[in-house]
């Protein structure tokens, strides 16, 4: 990395080592002394939040593989016990999850800051293809990582992505079945892709040092275009860049921490709750949010040769823009025309964001085929077609004239919200469409007190709830994957030790005495809740058919699709309770079929149920469980009750998660205010 | 190219330091769940609950393993002519001074229960071998008289000895 280094050390041992290797001098080069274009805006700081991404993304998942264990058998275990039982296990794998999402959102922020601002352009060409090679490592990277955890979820997403390569003609099939290592997606293929999520960051590192020496070579571009000529267009990156950074990142991070301390399952499939089913696709298959709109380009081609090409072709048409924009200016700033292309190219990417979270059904599809059609028209024919007719408006002589004479650009503004409203268009027509389409009503909200931010269990609740799950819920459903210690512990029902005792010795509890038997002893508070059945086939056999789920995360991996606009809404006034509503209203949804509905034998009308023929006889009636604290004895209470029950069961720690949480956004708040004022003060000099 | 002019030092200064100072402790608190994470987890720790042995099974002159908290632990059932030859030695010529009274608990002087990790480098010593009646250690050499006190070799102090008391006569709680 270039830079010009003044870098002269003064300590006797510091020249003899800058003499041998010359590391601090290059460093210093390269962070200290680096000229920066002194009109960088905000946009420019997402360089280093992605750095800052990639390094917590690496050194949680340094953390996370400690924990671990990438087997078909055990790798969705060892998730959820790495959730429960290790030390802030819960705190370091949301922000790893939460992480990807937040690493992506960055992502797309510097590419389409590089695409508005021609930050692609010569001499800057091999820096943009640089860039797009850390893009498609990251998506490989993201996909190989959402297949660890084994749910359902990821298994039928790492078999529907390795499938995209069976549509090369002729060599696809022999290529998938080498990347599986069997004849489907199993434990071989489970176990490369975690040796790749490993190694693949570690590459990605590499590309970034060659990224960022190919910026430092070639000076970063700048909003208005043009390039630094003299010393009073830049500023030293430390301390100007540097303090500029630092307070974008802490804004980006008190988001971050919002996502990751209040709505972790946002952006989380429940599906991916349930452990991976080899034998049944859940009936909605959808990627990860940052994967949508190249999912939506696939599905628009009824044709999967075709299809799979779009797909790859939209992204590999990134690595071309340097030679596609015909256009000498580089700042859309500068480019009337182009300006509004980018504008409409950006809505056209969000919704087809929307259009790939959405079921394929028409107008969707044909919208969608529309959406792809600009998307491949913005690079192949605006490109080219609008440098050669555009006129652009003056640029200035230089960046410090630029500062001088700073417009206020009230067009963004109101691109911004055009390219807002065409998306919010397409949600509303998808929303009506999935109105019509929608069979099962949702359910009801209900109020909870572990809610919001500031939410936290009812212990009276909760133990009411274990009453309710002890009596009646456990003789079919299993809760394996908690303990009885787990009801002991704080943040819980908070039982006392000779309460937890008492019920761990109701249980009965295989084991192997001395002489290498297997008794059943009564359960210990270190021991699992034992499963009602045997295994899969007799729990069939005694129900009737239907396969009553384990109970441990149900509360996570149970919801319902919220629809437009509220998925928005919920991002903002926090919205983590569809799995306890859910249950609430199962449990109190059954009632007499319509008329004009067939059931099938051995099933139950319920109002709420996806089908309304479930497997599950009406479980609670009133007065069944008897409570001692005077609560109403009521199938809506015991609902409420066994549903809040539940959701502590699939999110122990979530008292602890709200409480760190709002530290820590205190703390980022502060955080952020002082770098504000630093970066104020740093700059003061400089405006 | 101006640097921070000489205006104002001291509010600029507090600013730079307290900033710098939040920042440290932002990155200090950080470390807490990197670093807890690898400490045992709450499985871990429950399976370490006390464990109960019966000693109605072991004949005299005999050891058995158990394992507690992933520790092997000796019971050794110890004959009589073994209490004698250990009460017999002079305290103060070990190396790691205790009685044998004080390593067993009165009227249990047959029951020795040992922690069985060598307290040199955490090898496993084997029973009933060496010059001392007691246990031999196969690494590095250490010898422990029938009272589990190191005698000879590299190791420091005499095998330790973990929390464990008479639930009757024949049955005892470790942990």
């Amino acid at each position: 990395m270039s830079g010009l280094s003044t870098y002269q050390p003064q300590n006797a041992f510091l020249k003899w080592f800058e003499r041998r290797l010359p590391i601090i001098g290059l460093l210093h080069g390269s962070f200290v002394g680096y000229p920066t274009p002194r009109n960088l805006n905000y946009w420019w700081t997402f360089g280093g939040i992605l750095s800052f991404m990639l390094g917590v993304q690496i050194i949680t998942g340094i953390v996370l593989v400690m924990h671990y264990t990438p087997n078909v058998d055990l790798a969705f275990n060892s998730v959820e016990y790495l959730m429960r039982d290790v030390n802030y296990g819960w705190l370091l794998r949301y922000i790893h999850a939460t992480g990807a999402s937040a690493f992506f959102f960055a992502v797309y922020i510097h590419m389409f800051r590089g695409l508005y601002y021609g930050s692609y352009k010569a001499p800057r060409e091999v820096l943009w293809i640089l860039g797009v090679i850390i893009y498609l490592l990251m998506m490989a990277t993201g996909f190989m990582g959402y297949v660890l955890p084994w749910g359902q979820m990821s298994y039928w997403a790492a078999t529907v992505i390795t499938n995209l390569f069976s549509a090369i003609p002729v060599v696809g099939e022999p290529i998938v079945t080498w990347l599986w290592g069997g004849y489907a997606v199993g434990n071989p293929t489970l176990q490369r892709f975690f040796s790749l999520h490993y190694l693949l960051p570690f590459v990605i590192a590499g590309v970034v040092v060659l990224h960022i020496w190919a910026l430092h070579v070639a000076g970063q571009n700048n909003p208005d275009g043009v390039e630094p000529q003299s010393e009073k267009d830049t500023v030293p990156f430390t301390p100007y860049a540097t303090a500029k950074d630092a307070f974008g990142l802490a804004v980006f991070c008190i988001f971050f921490a919002w996502f990751v301390f209040y709505i972790p399952n946002y952006l989380m499939h429940p599906d991916n709750y349930i452990p991976a089913n080899p034998g049944q696709t859940p009936p909605e298959i959808v990627p990860e949010w940052y994967y949508l709109p190249f999912y939506a380009i696939l599905r628009s081609i009824p044709n999967k040769l075709l299809g799979v090409t779009a797909l790859f072709s939209s992204i590999v048409v990134l690595a071309f823009v340097p030679w596609l924009d015909t256009s000498p200016v580089r700042s859309a700033r500068y480019r009337p025309i182009y300006k509004w292309c980018f504008w409409i190219f950006v809505a056209d990417c969000i919704a087809l964001g929307y259009l790939g979270s959405q079921q394929p059904v028409y107008p969707l599809t044909l919208i969608a085929g529309v959406c792809t059609c600009i998307y491949f028209a913005f690079f192949l024919i605006v490109m080219p077609l609008v440098g050669l007719i555009e006129t652009p408006r003056p640029q200035p002589n230089s960046i410090a004239d630029a500062v001088l004479k700073k417009a206020k650009s009230v067009a963004a503004v109101l691109l911004v919200g055009l390219a807002v409203g065409v998306a919010g268009l397409v949600g509303l027509v998808g929303s009506s469409t999935r109105a019509a389409a929608q069979e099962a009503e949702n359910p009801p909200m209900q109020k909870w007190s572990f809610a919001g931010p500031f939410g936290t269990f009812d212990q009276a609740q909760l133990q009411r709830g274990f009453k309710v799950y002890n009596e009646v819920c456990k003789n079919c459903h299993s809760l394996k994957l908690l303990s009885f210690r787990n009801l002991g512990e704080p943040g819980g029902p908070a039982f006392t030790e000779a309460q937890v005792a008492a019920i761990a010795s109701d249980f009965k509890v295989k084991d192997v005495n001395d002489q290498g038997e297997t008794i059943e002893r009564n359960g210990r508070p270190a021991d699992h809740f034992p499963p009602p059945f045997e295994n899969d086939a007799q729990a069939r056999q005694v129900t009737g058919g239907a396969l009553p789920p384990d109970m441990s995360v149900l509360a996570k991996a149970r919801g319902y699709k919220r629809g437009f606009p509220r998925f928005l809404i919920d991002m903002v006034v926090p919205y983590q309770e569809a799995g306890p509503d859910y249950i609430h209203a199962i449990v109190t949804g059954f009632s007499d079929k319509p008329a004009d509905f067939t059931l099938p034998p051995n099933t139950y009308y319920n109002k709420y149920f996806p089908g309304h023929a479930i497997g599950m006889r009406p479980p609670l009636t009133d007065k069944q469980v008897e409570y001692t604290d005077g609560s109403p004895q009521t199938v809506d209470q015991y609902a409420k009750d066994v549903a809040a029950f539940l959701m502590w069961a699939a999110e122990p720690h979530l008292d602890a998660r709200h409480r760190i949480g709002f530290q820590v956004m205190i703390f980022l708040v502060v955080f952020a205010g002082l770098l504000y004022f630093t970066k104020r003060k740093v700059w003061a000099d400089v405006h | 190219m101006t640097t921070m002019s000489a205006a104002e030092p001291t509010r600029r200064d507090f600013l730079y330091i307290a900033t710098g100072a939040i920042g440290a402790i932002g990155a200090a608190a950080t470390l807490i769940p990197l670093i807890g994470q690898m400490n045992p987890d709450a499985s871990t720790i429950a399976a370490g609950a006390p464990i109960e042995v019966d000693l109605a099974p072991i004949a005299e002159g005999q050891v058995i393993k158990v394992f507690w908290r992933s520790k092997p632990i000796f019971i050794s059932h110890r004959t009589k002519k073994e209490i004698d030859e250990v009460r017999a030695v002079p305290v103060d010529d070990l190396k790691d001074p205790q009685t044998d009274q004080s390593r067993v608990q009165a009227g249990h002087e047959q029951w020795l229960v040992l922690i069985g990790i060598c307290t040199h480098l955490g090898c496993i010593p084997l029973a009933n071998q060496g010059e001392y009646d007691g246990w031999f250690c196969p690494c590095h050499g250490s010898q422990y008289d029938a009272s589990g006190r190191i005698r000879k070799g590299p190791a420091p102090l005499n095998l330790a000895i973990p929390p464990y008391k008479f639930v009757s006569d024949s049955k005892i709680q470790i942990g």
